[in-house]
């Protein structure tokens, strides 16, 4: 696992010199006492410039190393930007608590709603405490607990995806991961409160769709959500998980592509360089997506919400009818 | 027969089986119209040799070991249902290539080729002991049993026909997981299918999963592992992430049997292992429990 202080993106090595040579300048007029801000400012706009241009175009597999930078946010850092008076409840009730599972009750401005999310660690320590953000059964049991619980109480439930993957772990197994994962995205899309997906990072397979299956699903710009890893992909199709930028190219994993396949509802657009530069600027984006998307899905009666959810599910795959 | 082995120089088949990454072997179709009378096949599990008659009567299952072999759909419906009942529906729904995939679409011509099916599964109506049923039975020759679009949407169909129609449902999984050459969509299908297995409970409709070898992946992570009642076959792989990815990456080692139905019934997943010979039984048995219809609360 990178390290978050020097994980870097290979595709910004050319920003990165730019900004050396800047901080070089500096120390350089610094020390010398003479003014070279012109030649600053004149670096700074190239290196903007550069990164403008290295943003608008990225390739599906730079977005993945994007939404998989150790610095991307986790769901415990957009909390408090976007919700208000967090309780974390713990447990699901029948074997543990699962850390890499976060729920709890907050305000959305000023309504009451039940959030859940998966948690990442934010260095190596956590990473462990969390299994890298990858849940067990007993995680997405307590999800299950949870959204039954804002059932009961009329809340809406917004869930933030963050997962590489089920985790792939002889425990997960023993307590019956499939089926925990089965039984939440079933529950979950018969919930008869209103219900927001927010894909923040990676959307990993089955481990996301556990949270997944809401009446909206909304994705941040360099999040990606794919039915397999593109290293995984790339070891069955080319028997080499290295082919995995070519992978992540033929399984249309970007947010771009997802809203072209009706299998999201939305792109969240994240600031120039990724959400991780500007966690306050992307938390607002955020904010301002969930509102909206909030206050349409609460003025749709109960009945009809199970109806659009149903056959917005149903629809969505591709076959051919003779 | 004992002195059978004995015969000098028969010849028999071996099933030949190849692994895919998470472990799981695929056998060569085995097809009755490629065995000329006089064939010998070796169990997997005992190494007998068995006649393929005997092995055909005895619904492909070792009579000396119980080795349960792997079976395709209409081999699967007939030896399940009535004679005679099996009606299919949902043939006229078949994969495309919605990602425009590298290889999808000269795969899919192949399996088509291979196995005489058109998709992943077979779906349809029938009647088993007399009771009318709706029946979905997944076929692993078929892009190793991998759900994409198109068997999501038999599924489906399957599951509404029944809801409208007021019939129980059995499905038989076989299956390597989601299609990965359907990308997302086929992760999709995954929700397709649970939906649809919930609506059931509205109307009491009974829905008995049966795993077979193997049951894997997002099949089981899905519809599959949310019966009413589930039911594996002795022996048969049924799990979620593979048992190398889980070597790999948690360094464990796994005990003997892991992920068999027998690991599956210990652990409290399934509700019954059935020997394939039994199942036509068990099933009409459980059938019949649930013909009377749910008593009304008023
Ligand atoms: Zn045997």
């Amino acid at each position: 696992m990178a390290n978050g202080s020097n994980y870097s993106l290979d595709f910004e090595k050319p920003i990165k010199e730019l900004e050396k040579r800047i901080e070089e300048i500096r120390i350089f007029a610094e020390e010398k006492q003479i003014d070279m801000s012109e030649e600053i400012q004149r670096i700074e706009a190239k290196a903007q410039h550069l990164r403008k241009e290295i943003y608008r175009s990225l390739t599906p597999w730079q977005k993945v190393q994007i939404a998989r930078h150790p610095k991307r946010p986790t769901f415990l850092e957009y909390i408090d930007l976007i919700f208000t008076a967090f309780v974390e409840l713990h447990g699901d009730r029948l074997f543990r608590d699962d850390p890499a599972l976060v729920g709890g009750l907050a305000y959305f401005e000023e309504i009451p709603v039940t959030i859940l999310g998966q948690q990442k660690g934010r260095d190596t320590k956590e990473n462990i405490y969390r299994n890298f953000g990858m849940p067990h059964p007993e995680g997405y049991r307590k999800a299950i607990r949870l959204m039954k619980q804002a059932e009961k109480f009329g809340r809406p439930v917004i869930t933030f995806v963050d997962v590489a993957g089920a985790f792939p772990g002889k425990e997960a197994e023993e307590r019956g991961q499939g089926e925990a994962v089965a039984k939440a995205i079933m529950e979950m899309a018969a919930l008869t409160v209103p219900t927001i997906v927010v894909v923040t990072g990676e959307g990993g397979s089955g481990g996301a769709l556990a949270i997944g299956t809401g009446d909206r699903v909304l994705m941040l710009e360099h999040a990606y959500y794919s039915v397999i890893s593109p290293e995984g992909c790339a070891s069955i199709l080319w028997k080499n998980a290295a082919e995995a930028p070519k992978a992540a190219e033929v399984l249309q994993l970007t947010a771009d592509d997802l809203l072209a396949l009706k299998v999201i509802d939305e792109i969240i657009p994240e600031p120039l360089g990724g959400a991780h530069t500007d966690l306050e600027r992307t938390a607002a984006a955020i904010k301002k997506s969930l509102r909206k998307n909030l206050r349409e899905l609460m003025a749709i009666d109960v009945k009809d919400l199970l109806e659009l959810r149903y056959h917005k599910f149903r629809g969505i795959g591709r076959y051919v009818e003779e | 027969m004992l002195k059978d082995l004995f015969r000098p120089k028969q010849k028999y088949v071996t099933i030949r089986q190849r692994e895919d990454d998470n472990g799981i072997t695929f056998p060569e179709q085995l097809e009755k119209k490629e065995l000329p009378d006089g064939l010998w096949i070796k169990c997997n599990q005992c190494n007998q040799m068995i006649y393929h008659k005997d092995l055909e009567k005895n619904l492909k299952v070792c009579p000396k070991c119980q080795y349960h072999f792997r079976i395709g759909a209409w081999e699967r419906i007939e030896y399940l249902v009535d004679p005679g009942t099996f009606h299919e529906l949902f043939a006229n729904i078949s994969s495309c290539d919605p990602l425009g995939f590298p290889e999808y679409q000269d795969k899919l011509n192949k399996f088509k080729k291979a196995t005489g099916l058109n998709e992943g599964v077979v779906t349809g109506t029938a009647q088993l002991e007399g009771i009318p049923l709706a029946i979905g039975v997944m076929d692993f020759g078929f892009v190793g049993g991998s759900m994409g679009s198109a068997l999501g949407e038999r599924l489906v169909r399957l599951f509404e026909y029944a809801y409208n129609e007021d019939l129980p449902v059995i499905t038989f999984a076989a299956s390597g997981g989601a299609r990965m050459q359907e990308g997302i969509l086929s992760l999709m299908q995954m929700a397709a299918t649970c939906q649809a297995v919930n609506r059931l409970a509205e109307k009491a409709i009974l829905f008995i999963s049966v795993l077979t070898d193997p049951t894997t992946g997002g099949v089981f992570a899905s519809f599959a592992s949310q019966g009413d009642i589930n039911i594996a076959e002795p022996g048969a792989l049924i799990g979620f992430a593979g048992a190398r990815v889980i070597q790999q990456t948690t360094r464990q080692t796994l005990p003997p049997g892991f992920q068999r139905s027998e690991f599956l019934l210990e652990h409290g997943i399934i509700d019954l292992i059935v020997n394939r010979k039994e199942l036509r039984s068990t099933l009409a048995r459980l059938l019949r429990f649930h013909q009377r219809r749910k008593r009304e609360i008023s």
